[in-house]
């Protein structure tokens, strides 16, 4: 009982004795863990070079700035198979996300025991890894290379929009599916005719939202060797090459800005 | 023409929702079927067509019994059970052209209704029916910007296009104004006499009921507790089916609207 | 009955989604060829691939027999390691959120300080985490450190950005009812406000803390710390074995905070 009968007053408190005291540890359980953590990362880094880190971010940037203007005319075609890896990338990641997604949405599978978990576990593995070690992957397997970008993507976005596909479809009116299967309709029909028109709308701006994402994905998968402009960034690293690095960091930052443009255009126009 | 045989109905929650239902509906007759809420209206109406699978029992649909059919079996036979339903389930991206031919989805193969290449004959059906229904200037307009009678009006022809022998109706005027429903349910009651259709109209608007049909079923806690003309339907009856009330008012309105029904 | 005749035997399809044809018809040439000009541009090497796929096999069957101990003290210190920069990185980025997203709901803040808020989130979000830790790797040197920083400031834009789409959608008369009690402003946000968002920021702050936890896997490969580096490793030697073990180690804590955040997100409901 919140309120307490103390030598005639009433007192009244937000919790129970109980439960303050059990916040109280919760609370402290948190810090303590927190401040173990801190520790650990305080032990492992060179406290030296934090001092110093200031005088080191001015001098990356005097010699960042300006940046190598001239050296966009070798961006032209980085950017450009960019811009093929995550377009490829969504596109095939689609075709692969859409059977998924109908063996995951309960209301579709063939089989609730055996193949939705299937279906789930594939969801959630491509989900769980990051782009950039799925291309890890994929260089060690078939070599360096956009068609290692394009695949790395498409990995990578099938759970994503899997994952959105699935919970639309469990979301779609069942009458209107119900409609259709007393006409008559075959099991193909009723998912022409009854299942597809509902999902339509969120299956479009599932895919030009993970064409948004992919694109500023496939910016730096060339850090891996996964073709794309930043191949050029990792090499201009390696070279310590600051005025093309700040060069190539802007036409990212742009390239991502137009690409989150695009897409809101896009999903205006169809919602 | 449509033979229920001792159906039963018990869903996985332990609800009992029908209870050993027998039922003769003879060729070209209106049937309408009330009770309260929960009584078992749309189950039954279900069952026939097995949008829910029966417990136990039979059904026949002229000689077929539909209860025992394969899934592709029942696939034919369902295209001889046109539905209306209650919130007209149309299919609500789709224009309005495209939900009347899915009625014919039972006939046509699956590429052909995918790319939408129905049979000439199929589409000049198909504007006859919206042209009878008054809509056949709104063919292309997506299903979500009609009104609830004009939905309703593309549910009817939807289920009309399939060419059945027995409407199944479930709820058709329960999200309509009172107008409109009386237009809705002179339109199917029309339509079922010119074109000699059986049919089951569930409806839990009693009033409704005794204007147009030729027979009532009252329905309570899945068994029928009343089979007759509507003009059986007494207070006594009504109280059986639905529990003690003041019924005269009721019945009352019934005399008004047959008035009305009959000066138009 | 003359309509009727203007529309009997004439086919029916139809109508098109675009209804300008030629709009449509440009729009649909220039996809394929983009598509075409997209594909070529693509050299495959085929022959390598070819061979690629006894080796992707490999990998496939490794994670069948994932082989969690011959490096099991790298895999160790890695996850720790990811773990660490998880938590801390969260609950600093939340911290850092909290009032941004307040300074960033237009409906609370003043213009000026909307107009800065706004900015730090359009630029945490413009950054890739990747870029951030390379050059924070570059001026605070290699190490955990870099990786916290990372995601710290990765978590503010994603949270702060979110957190304050939900203040400027909230109850308005909920809050006005305490305005109205003379509340200061500090008791205003306490009463009026964040009881209004608190689930949503429960939930928020969980979904990040499972992305931070994704992402802390891959800044090792900058040098930022975590389970990345023996990752990274671990496919430069040809180790499936061991990179399998990883994954799904990855894959398992995923689905665990995944878990977890459903069983909390219904609590707070």
């Amino acid at each position: 009982m919140p309120v307490k009968d103390l030598q005639g007053k009433q007192i009244w408190q937000r919790n129970t004795g109980r439960e303050s005291i059990s916040h109280w540890i919760i609370w402290l359980i948190g810090v303590a863990i927190f401040a173990y953590c801190w520790q650990k990362i305080s032990n492992s880094t060179t406290w030296f070079f934090v001092w110093d880190a200031p005088r080191i971010a001015d001098d990356i940037w005097t010699r960042a700035t300006p940046p190598r203007w001239e050296y966009i005319t070798q961006l032209g075609e980085p950017i450009w198979d960019t811009l093929n890896i995550a377009t490829l990338g969504t596109i095939f990641s689609l075709i692969l996300a859409v059977p998924i997604a109908f063996l995951a949405a309960h209301n579709t599978t063939p089989s609730r025991f055996f193949i939705r978990p299937i279906a789930l576990l594939i969801i959630v593995s491509s989900r769980s890894i990051n782009s950039l070690i799925w291309a890890l992957l994929l260089i060690a397997i078939i070599g360096p290379g956009v068609f290692a970008g394009v695949i790395a993507i498409a990995i990578r976005s099938i759970g994503f929009c899997a994952k959105l596909l699935y919970e639309a479809i469990e979301e779609i009116d069942q009458t209107q599916v119900e409609a259709i299967t007393a006409t008559g309709a075959s099991r193909w029909q009723v998912m022409a005719y009854g299942i597809v028109p509902q999902i339509l709308p969120a299956f479009a701006g599932i895919a030009v939202f993970r064409w948004d994402i992919n694109i500023r994905e496939s910016t730096v998968l060339g850090l891996v060797g996964a073709g794309g402009i930043g191949l050029q960034l990792s090499s201009s690293l390696n070279v310590l090459a600051w005025p093309q690095v700040s060069l190539i960091l802007l036409v990212i930052l742009v390239a991502v800005i137009i690409s989150e443009w695009v897409s809101a255009k896009v999903r205006g126009a169809i919602i | 023409m449509l033979r229920l045989e001792k159906l039963e109905k018990t869903y996985k929650t332990g609800d009992q929702a029908l209870k050993s239902v027998q039922l003769q509906v003879p060729e070209g007759q209106v049937l309408a079927l009330i009770g309260p809420s929960g009584a078992g209206k749309s189950t039954l109406i279900r069952c026939i067509n097995r949008l829910v699978e029966p417990t136990s029992g039979k059904v026949y649909l002229g000689e077929v019994e539909l209860t025992g059919l394969s899934s592709n079996n029942l696939r034919r036979e369902r295209r001889r059970m046109g539905m209306i339903f209650q919130e007209y389930a149309l299919v609500e991206r789709l224009s309005v052209m495209e939900n009347v031919l899915s009625g014919r989805l039972g006939y046509v193969g699956f590429w052909r209704s995918f790319l939408r290449r129905f049979p000439q004959s199929d589409v000049d059906e198909a504007f006859r029916l919206l042209e009878r229904v008054g809509l056949a200037h709104m063919a292309d307009k997506r299903a979500d910007e009609l009104s609830g009678g004009q939905r309703q009006r593309v549910g009817i022809c939807r289920a009309l296009i399939q060419n059945p022998a027995l409407l199944l109706v479930d709820e058709p005027t329960a999200s309509l104004d009172p107008k409109t429903s009386r237009q809705i349910m002179r339109l199917i009651c029309e339509l079922c006499k010119e074109r000699g259709l059986a049919a089951i109209i569930n409806i839990h608007d009693v009033a409704l009921a005794q204007m147009f049909v030729q027979r009532v079923i009252g329905l309570r806690f899945g068994a029928i507790e009343f089979d007759g003309p509507p003009e059986g339907l007494t207070p006594e009856v009504l109280t059986t089916i639905y529990g003690e009330e003041d019924w005269e008012a009721t019945i009352e309105a019934v005399d008004d609207d047959g008035d009305i029904k009959v000066t138009k | 009955m003359s309509e009727i005749n203007s529309f009997i035997s004439k086919p029916w399809s139809k109508p098109s989604f675009i209804k300008r044809p030629w709009l449509r018809w440009t729009l649909i040439i220039f996809f394929l060829t983009y598509l075409l000009a997209a594909y070529a541009t693509i050299d495959v090497n085929w022959s390598r691939v070819y061979e690629g796929l006894e080796r992707g096999k490999k990998f496939v069957l490794a994670f069948t027999n994932p082989d969690f101990t011959t490096r099991s003290s790298d895999i160790y210190e890695g996850m720790f390691e990811s773990i660490i920069m998880t938590i801390t990185s969260s609950v600093v980025g939340i911290a850092i959120s909290i009032p941004i997203a307040l300074g960033a709901a237009r409906n609370i803040a003043p213009l000026p300080v909307y107009l800065i808020c706004r900015s730090i989130i359009a630029i945490s979000r413009a950054l890739q985490e990747i870029i951030v830790a390379i050059l924070l790797v570059a001026i605070f040197g290699f190490g955990p450190l870099a990786g916290f920083l990372t995601l710290s400031f990765a978590t503010i834009g994603f949270l702060s950005k979110l957190l304050a789409e939900d203040i400027e959608s909230m109850d308005k008369v909920q809050a006005e009812a305490i305005e109205a009690s003379g509340a200061k402003w500090m008791q205003w946000i306490n009463y009026g406000v964040q009881p209004q968002v608190m689930p949503r920021l429960i939930g928020l702050s969980i979904y990040r803390l499972d992305i931070n936890f994704r992402e802390s896997a891959i800044l090792g490969l900058v040098g930022a710390g975590g389970i990345g580096a023996t990752l990274n490793t671990a496919f430069d030697r040809y180790e499936y074995d061991t990179a399998a073990a990883i994954l799904l180690i990855i894959i398992m804590i995923v689905m665990a905070l995944e878990y977890m955040s459903g069983v909390i997100r219904a609590r707070v409901q």
